[in-house]
């Protein structure tokens, strides 16, 4: 059976209770239809980046699935009703990963550097050039030979 | 070095040893080849590879879509 990695994001209020609820009946359906679950992740609640339906947060949750066709088609049909989901990708990969996810391992690290840091002076008036000079153009190499200068016409 | 003004040529992130994985659910590590307006920087900039700089692409936006990165600031 073909392997996916799966990931929804709920809306921003409903409580995490909920959010559990969610996450075992969705399950449900991909264990119903004959698929597994392999990995199952909570990534908590997470801002995102733009807002989806105007929500400015959103519960994060993945799943990797080893499953056939049908049953991801079943449960995307099945979120798309649900309204308390935001948005959720599937896509197929080679092999699961099995350790947990560089958001959840480096969620301190995050906090730290949104304080300070590069994103700190963003009114800087040059837009998109935060990766300053392009270096340099290096050497331009040999110009070569003139060449003939040709005849000097009739002297008068 | 021998001439003045010549710079080290940089080498790609992503390949030799110890390179990070690309991956879509790493807004951490895509987010230093976005510009500060959320545009991908161009692989003659970050000296990405051509071959990881298409992985690279497909992975931002993965991650756009699931609003972990966004598509465009201001």
């Amino acid at each position: 059976m073909p392997l996916y990695e799966h990931i929804f994001i709920a809306r921003q209020d409903i409580s995490p209770a909920q959010v559990e609820g969610l996450t075992e009946t969705l399950q449900k359906i991909v264990t119903d239809n004959g698929g597994k679950i392999a990995k199952a992740e909570y990534w908590g609640l997470r801002s995102l980046q733009y807002k989806i339906k105007k929500n400015r947060k959103g519960h994060y949750s993945l799943f990797n699935i080893d499953a056939p066709a049908a049953v991801v088609h079943e449960l995307e049909r099945q979120e798309k009703i649900n309204e308390d989901i935001l948005r959720a990708l599937t896509i197929r990969v080679e092999e699961h990963d099995e350790s947990p996810s560089p958001v959840l391992s480096r969620r301190d690290r995050d906090g730290r550097d949104r304080e300070g840091g590069r994103d700190g002076g963003r009114e800087g008036g040059r837009g998109d050039r935060d990766f300053g000079d392009r270096g340099d153009r290096g050497d331009r190499g040999d110009r070569g030979d003139r060449g003939d200068r040709g005849d000097r016409g009739r002297r008068f | 070095m021998a001439k003045p003004f010549m710079r080290r040529r940089k080498t790609c992130p992503f390949s030799g040893e110890g390179a990070p994985k690309i991956d879509y659910k790493d807004p951490k590590l895509l987010q230093r080849f976005v510009s500060e307006r959320g545009k991908i920087v161009p692989s003659r900039i970050s000296a990405v590879s051509s071959k990881k700089q298409r992985e690279l692409a497909r992975a931002i936006k993965r991650a756009r879509f699931l609003a972990l990165l966004p598509y465009a600031t201001e």
